[in-house]
């Protein structure tokens, strides 16, 4: 078990500065995911800690050891890789076997311990079958065992899961928080996918143009997102985004856009003075619309006119037109909507987002 | 019930009027058999025909002019007691042999080199297939003049540097011909193995030797225990087909030597060719060049079990 300690990490391949300055401490014991978009980073972030990949400056620790210089082999690290990367002229234990074997370790050892990580990945009876006689997710498992076996300092996890079918996916991503919850080794997991982020990750570290954009606990992400591209890129589905002007009318800030004029609590409204006369992004959640009734203010609903509905089962998702935008509503599922439908959503005025149209922060 | 009344509103389509031809192709076995007709026709033509023609000569005493009488397996005897063929059958399974294993690990090295990724790699590929693209016929030419006891580059080379006294006479002196021969055919045939094993290379993922990395395997233990084995079975086809390109060489050595001095370089393909053309001694010549055949078999019999066995396991 070990902490990992990345320090002004940067990484330039010719002409591409694929990894800015990323500073980031993991703890012992923790499950960090680095999320975001393809091109973000994450993934040579995640080979720079596996010695797959030279630094172009900083520093990474694992343990107390600055391992920047050190080959992957002496990194006391085990990886799974997206594509699996299992030995096609192995066996599932000759597979699960290999990095044991090369350090050296006595058949008994190897085998009380293959035998161990097989039990608790429930592939016993694979064991001396091919990769290639395998379904997709007991390939998974195997390479989950390969690097169980090893009981390493850091595990590593390069997109284990994409290559799965969603519900296998599902399965694993409990299976693989299990095995964490028991071993409690350090681990570092990439992904693409916001929903694996979220139910997989200690703590998330969302990444784009090989930058950190924020580093927070899921619902700390998703709650207080840093800017815009975490706003959007946190929540399923994502987050809806309107440039609104700030004005101030009648004793209080208001948000106007066409087809919207939404009036700022008075929490809120300190924060935006500033921007009074000037415009700024309005972020609401999908979740945080609902049909209003008789008893909501006009202050905090508008008109909107139904474009797509789709029928989630325990929601409904309305695709809805405000004046020039296109928004999402998560509602009821007992709400009987027609396409073309005008209807006046309600919103909660609690959760408004608000972001510079600039530097995209949040405000 | 939908269903039902989609099924039933749909009218009945008669089949066309299909004319004899398309009733024939429409047989499964007729079809396939005119499609294989065009390869079955060029490889009778060019394969079989020569073949069995041979066969047939080597069981005749026929000359140049003269169709000859059956004379069963004569010819078989005569080569057993000359003791030029049997000369030309130890050097051939030498040099196969020799040129086989430095074709192998120098092809095998450069491909390793050629698979990792450098400035000029491009370029590179392309200057190690020159061997391979020029005419053997010319560039066997130009290794001639290069081994040449008067204008030799070679020992002008080895003059200069101090090495050598006296000039070395090449393909004059029957101990080094053979060995001249053998490394004009190596660096003819390592562009082949160079460029085969980096196709098959190319095909083992990369992460396979990342995940060894990181499973603690050096270098050498990486190769031994990840990239060899995969490669095997591409290696065993490209070794396949050298050592049957190499068993039958011919224009090489013919242009080098001529089989000579004394026989030093004499193969069955010029040993052949010097008794059915040179002395018109059809019958014979066929019988050494149908000699190699057994051999052969065995060879391309037994590599074939074992990439049948590497690709099953």
């Amino acid at each position: 078990m070990a902490r990992v300690i990345i320090r002004d990490l940067n990484k330039k391949f010719d002409a591409v500065h694929a990894v800015k300055d990323v500073n980031l401490e993991i703890h012992d014991k923790e499950f960090v995911v680095l999320v975001g978009p393809s091109g973000c980073g994450k993934t040579t972030t995640l080979r720079m800690v596996a010695g797959l990949e030279t630094i172009t400056s900083g520093d990474i620790l694992i343990g107390d050891r600055v391992v920047n210089e050190l080959p992957p082999m002496d990194r006391d690290i085990a990886m799974v890789f997206q594509n699996y990367a299992l030995y096609p002229h192995m066996s599932v234990y000759d597979n699960m076997a290999f990095g044991l074997k090369m350090r050296g370790f006595d058949r008994s050892e190897i085998a009380s311990r293959v035998k161990a990580a097989a039990e608790i990945l429930g592939i016993e009876e694979q064991l001396k079958r091919k990769p290639r006689q395998l379904s997709g997710g007991q390939r998974q498992r195997v390479a989950l065992g390969r690097a169980i076996v090893r009981h390493p300092q850091v595990f590593l996890f390069d997109e284990p899961l994409s290559n799965l079918d969603a519900k296998l996916r599902i399965q694993m991503r409990v299976e693989i928080k299990k095995i964490h919850d028991r071993l409690g080794t350090t681990a570092i997991y990439v992904t693409h996918d916001q929903v694996e982020a979220m139910t997989l990750g200690d703590r998330v570290v969302v990444m784009k143009d090989g930058l950190v954009q924020q580093v927070g606990e899921p619902l700390e992400l998703y709650n207080e997102p840093a800017n815009r591209f975490v706003a959007g890129f946190i929540g399923s589905p994502a987050m809806n985004f309107a440039t609104v002007e700030m004005a101030d009318a009648d004793g209080a800030i208001w948000a106007r856009h066409e087809g919207i004029r939404i009036k700022l609590p008075a929490e809120l409204a300190g924060r935006l003075r500033q921007h009074v006369g000037g415009k700024v992004t309005l972020g609401i959640r999908p979740e945080d619309l609902r049909l209003a009734s008789g008893s909501d203010t006009a202050d905090f609903s508008f008109d909107a006119v139904v474009e797509v509905i789709e029928k989630l089962g325990s929601q409904i998702l309305l695709d809805v037109r405000v004046g020039p935008n296109t928004m999402v509503a998560a509602v009821e599922p007992t709400v009987k909507a027609k396409v073309h439908d005008r209807l006046r959503l309600a919103l909660n005025p609690d959760r408004l987002y608000f972001f510079d149209r600039v530097s995209q922060a949040a405000i | 019930m939908a269903v039902d009344s989609v099924a039933a509103a749909r009218p009945y389509v008669a089949a066309p009027r299909r004319g004899p031809v398309t009733r024939i192709l429409e047989n499964e076995h007729w079809f396939a058999f005119f499609l294989l007709l065009p390869t079955a026709v060029l490889l009778g033509l060019f394969i079989a025909y020569p073949f069995v023609k041979g066969v047939l000569l080597a069981v005749t005493d026929a000359k140049v002019g003269v169709p000859g009488n059956f004379v069963g397996l004569q010819n078989f005897a005569v080569l057993m007691n000359d003791s030029i063929f049997r000369i030309a059958v130890w050097n051939t399974i030498l040099y196969t042999v020799v040129t086989t294993i430095f074709k192998l690990a120098l092809g095998l090295w450069l491909a390793l080199l050629l698979n990792r990724h450098f400035r000029g790699k491009a370029l590179t590929r392309a200057f190690i297939l020159l061997p391979f693209i020029i005419p053997t016929v010319l560039s066997t030419f130009a290794w001639k003049w290069m081994f040449d006891p008067t204008f030799s580059v070679i020992n002008w080379t080895l003059f200069h540097l101090g090495i050598i006294r006296t000039r070395i006479n090449w393909l004059g002196d029957p101990g080094l011909a053979l060995i001249s021969v053998m490394i004009v055919n190596i660096w003819r045939g390592v562009p082949f193995y160079a460029i085969s094993l980096l196709a098959g290379l190319q095909t083992i993922s990369p992460e396979l030797a990342e995940a060894a990395a990181i499973d603690g395997a050096r270098p050498w233990q990486r190769f031994r225990y990840i990239t060899w084995p995969l490669l095997l079975p591409v290696t065993m086809v490209v070794v396949l087909f050298s050592v049957i390109q190499t068993f039958a060489d011919f224009q090489l050595v013919y242009i080098l030597t001529g089989g000579g001095p004394a026989n030093a370089t004499q193969l069955f393909a010029t040993y052949a060719y010097q008794i059915g053309v040179g002395t018109g001694l059809l019958g014979e010549g066929a019988a050494i060049s149908l000699a190699m055949f057994p051999v052969l078999l065995i060879v391309v019999v037994v590599q074939l079990l074992y990439i049948r066995r590497v690709e099953t396991h």
